[in-house]
């Protein structure tokens, strides 16, 4: 194993511990915020919504997508969408949402 | 950033440096980003330049930063909109009533401050929602219950305050009524307390709600007299068993005698839950299968189809012209002979009356059979699921951005019903508009109906304004009926106020009179309810 290797395997190592980390509180946010709407359920807007429309193409569930970014998870909070209004500060602050953003955008 | 009329720049940015110095920076919001979050996300004006906008925003996080805030407030003739959670959507949401105003958004202040399951009562700050409620007794293994409204997220204070309803018996499912005795900062930064809450030390805040003297606790609903920053709420103790059953009638006359029924079922106290009546052959039911290829037809006959055949199609194929479900909390045995006895009269009155049996729940309930449960609300679970409606499905592929709703109050009898449809109906027709709606009655209150109809929210000016228009031509129409609207939405408030108005406006010029003497500086909450303060007065005749 050369120098480079040996950095970029800690590097690795570093990124999924660090997704592991925020996966606990990421969660937290998800389930505090989030769920109600886009949890597991037929009495569940948002995730019924997504059902409609991708039609299997992608999940319906939030924390089974694999595409979505951190900016995404963040604009969508922000600015809403749909019937889904926006979040402010005082319910989601900008630590949870960067929490909330790492956890949706490396759930699998 | 808007500021409202007659505030200097100079006064503002004073303001915001006091504000500040209360709460932190992290804590007063001026930057268009973050204003921007206090729109309403269901405004009727989006876009337009009616829309309700703030200037800034400012969360305290304790009743002591909100009296420093009026004091400020006060102090530079800014004026400040509380809001509790925010969540009053298709009620104006997060945005004030009167644009320019300084937010006041109490969502920090969201401590349970009490909890007693003996005597079923809590203590609890604005920013305290339902679901927050619901986790904590949930957590703590409670035997007591919460009564929600349809979305979870709301604040209980919030929506007592605005008059909101929830599902379970009465009187927990009024929720101004359910709750006893309050903490309020006046708009000059003075601080009371309501009922036994006057007398320091007393042992009954929770529990009697009238204290001693004229009793307060109405002027702050529906109202901009003070800040509510404490609310105490009776709770539901967790019943053993929840029962419901389907009465299903067949004739049109039905309709009478149901209602009657029904009626004195809950002035009684036998049946005091939230219910609504159905009709499965005229609209199908609230949440149920798609009606049958001849009823469509039938439904669709040209002038429409007449009662005689409708009556026969619906004694032919068991399609229930009529239908209520009633919803029992209490024992096995107590909730199977209320249901019985439910039986037994509606069967004298209705004799070919169908009764279908629906399930029966003992509590507590396991975390997973909560989750699980769909239709949550008549058993005191918070949820999310209204906004499924008009949501996108299969067949909706454009789903809606929001709704509001236009919900006069009618007299609890067939009669009532029938003459608002006919109304209604008929002021569609000529005015070539068709509202979306649950065209037939709900019971959230004990002895009235609520009738309600609602309008999408869209992003097209047009669209809005024609929707507009629609709603203050029924607000009037009804009116004209001695039917008013219960709550509003700010783009309609002054419209409401306006029909509420014995004596020349007599309760109008009360409220005014209050509101000149509690809040002289006028900076309340203005326009809320259609109360103005004295120098905006003039601008909204």
């Amino acid at each position: 194993m050369n120098r480079y290797t040996w950095v970029g395997g800690l590097a690795a190592l570093l990124v999924t511990a660090q997704a592991l980390a925020d996966e606990a509180p990421g969660r937290r946010v998800f389930s505090q915020w989030c769920e109600a709407c886009h949890g597991v359920g037929e009495d569940r807007p948002g995730t019924l919504g997504l059902r409609a429309k991708y039609s299997g193409k992608l999940p319906a569930l939030l924390e089974e997508r694999k595409d979505l970014t951190p900016n995404e998870v963040k604009y969508y909070v922000r600015h809403g969408v749909a019937m889904m209004a926006p979040f402010r500060k005082t319910e989601i602050t900008d630590a949870d949402l960067d929490l909330l953003a790492r956890y949706l955008a490396h759930s699998k | 950033m808007k500021i409202a009329p007659g505030v200097s720049d100079v006064n503002f940015a004073q303001a915001l440096k006091q504000f500040e110095s209360v709460v932190g920076k992290e804590w007063l919001f001026t930057s268009d980003e973050d204003v921007a979050l206090y729109k309403d996300a269901y405004s009727p004006f989006y876009g337009e330049a009616e829309e309700r906008l703030a200037s800034a925003a400012v969360a305290p996080a304790d009743v002591e930063q909100v009296q420093a805030i009026m004091r400020v407030a006060n102090e530079h003739r800014i004026p400040i909109y509380p809001i509790s959670t925010g969540r009053n959507l298709g009620y104006g949401g997060s945005a004030p009533v009167y644009s320019g105003s300084v937010v006041l958004d109490l969502k920090r202040m969201n401590r349970i401050l009490e909890i007693d399951e003996r005597k079923a009562n809590c203590l609890v700050e604005p920013g305290v929602s339902y679901f927050d409620l619901y986790r904590h007794i949930r957590a703590n293994k409670l035997k007591v219950w919460i009564d929600c409204p349809d979305p979870g997220w709301g604040s209980l204070i919030g929506n007592a305050l605005e008059h909101g309803n929830g599902y379970t018996m009465a009187p927990y499912r009024d929720h101004f009524g359910a709750h006893c005795g309050m903490e309020v900062v006046l708009a000059n930064g003075d601080l009371v307390r309501t009922g036994m809450g006057a007398m320091p030390g007393a042992m009954t805040w929770q529990q009697f709600k009238y204290g001693y003297g004229p009793y307060l606790d109405g002027l702050f609903s529906q109202s901009n007299f003070g800040v509510v920053t404490k609310m105490g709420f009776w709770l539901m103790p967790e019943p053993e068993v929840f029962r419901w059953g389907t009465v299903l009638a067949f004739g049109y006359d039905d309709l009478f005698a149901m209602i009657d029924e029904l009626s004195y079922l809950e002035s009684a106290k036998v049946m005091t839950a939230t219910t609504r009546v159905e009709s499965p052959l005229l609209f199908g039911a609230f949440k149920g299968p798609p009606p049958a290829t001849d009823l469509v037809t039938l439904r669709a006959t040209p002038g429409g189809a007449s009662r005689e055949s409708l009556e026969e199609y619906a004694k032919r194929t068991g399609t229930a012209y009529w239908s209520v479900i009633l919803r029992f909390y209490g024992s096995d045995k107590l909730t199977a002979a209320q249901w019985e006895y439910a039986r037994e009269r509606f069967a004298k009155r209705i004799p070919d009356a169908k009764f279908v049996d629906g399930d029966v729940r003992h509590f507590p309930l396991s975390d997973r059979e909560a989750n699980e449960l769909l239709d949550k609300a008549p058993l005191g679970i918070p949820s999310l699921e209204a906004f499924s409606m008009g949501g996108r499905t299969p067949t909706n592929p454009t789903p809606s951005l929001g709704h509001i709703w236009f919900s006069p109050i009618i007299p609890m009898t067939g009669e009532a019903v029938q003459e608002c449809d006919r109304v209604f109906r008929a002021a569609f027709a000529e005015w070539g508009v068709n509202p979306l709606g649950l065209p037939l009655p709900q019971l959230y209150h004990e002895r009235t109906f609520f009738q309600i109809y609602g309008f999408p929210i869209t992003h097209d000016s047009e669209t809005n304004r024609r929707n507009r228009d629609t709603f203050k031509r029924m607000i009037k129409l009804a009116a004209e009926h001695g039917w008013g609207e219960y709550r509003t939405a700010p783009a309609f408030m002054d419209a409401c106020a306006d029909t509420y108005s014995f004596n020349n406006h007599a309760q109008r010029r009360l409220h005014e009179t209050l509101k000149d003497a509690m809040d002289p500086n006028g900076i309340l909450a203005a326009g809320r309810y259609g109360i103005w303060p004295s120098h905006l007065r003039s601008k909204q005749s």
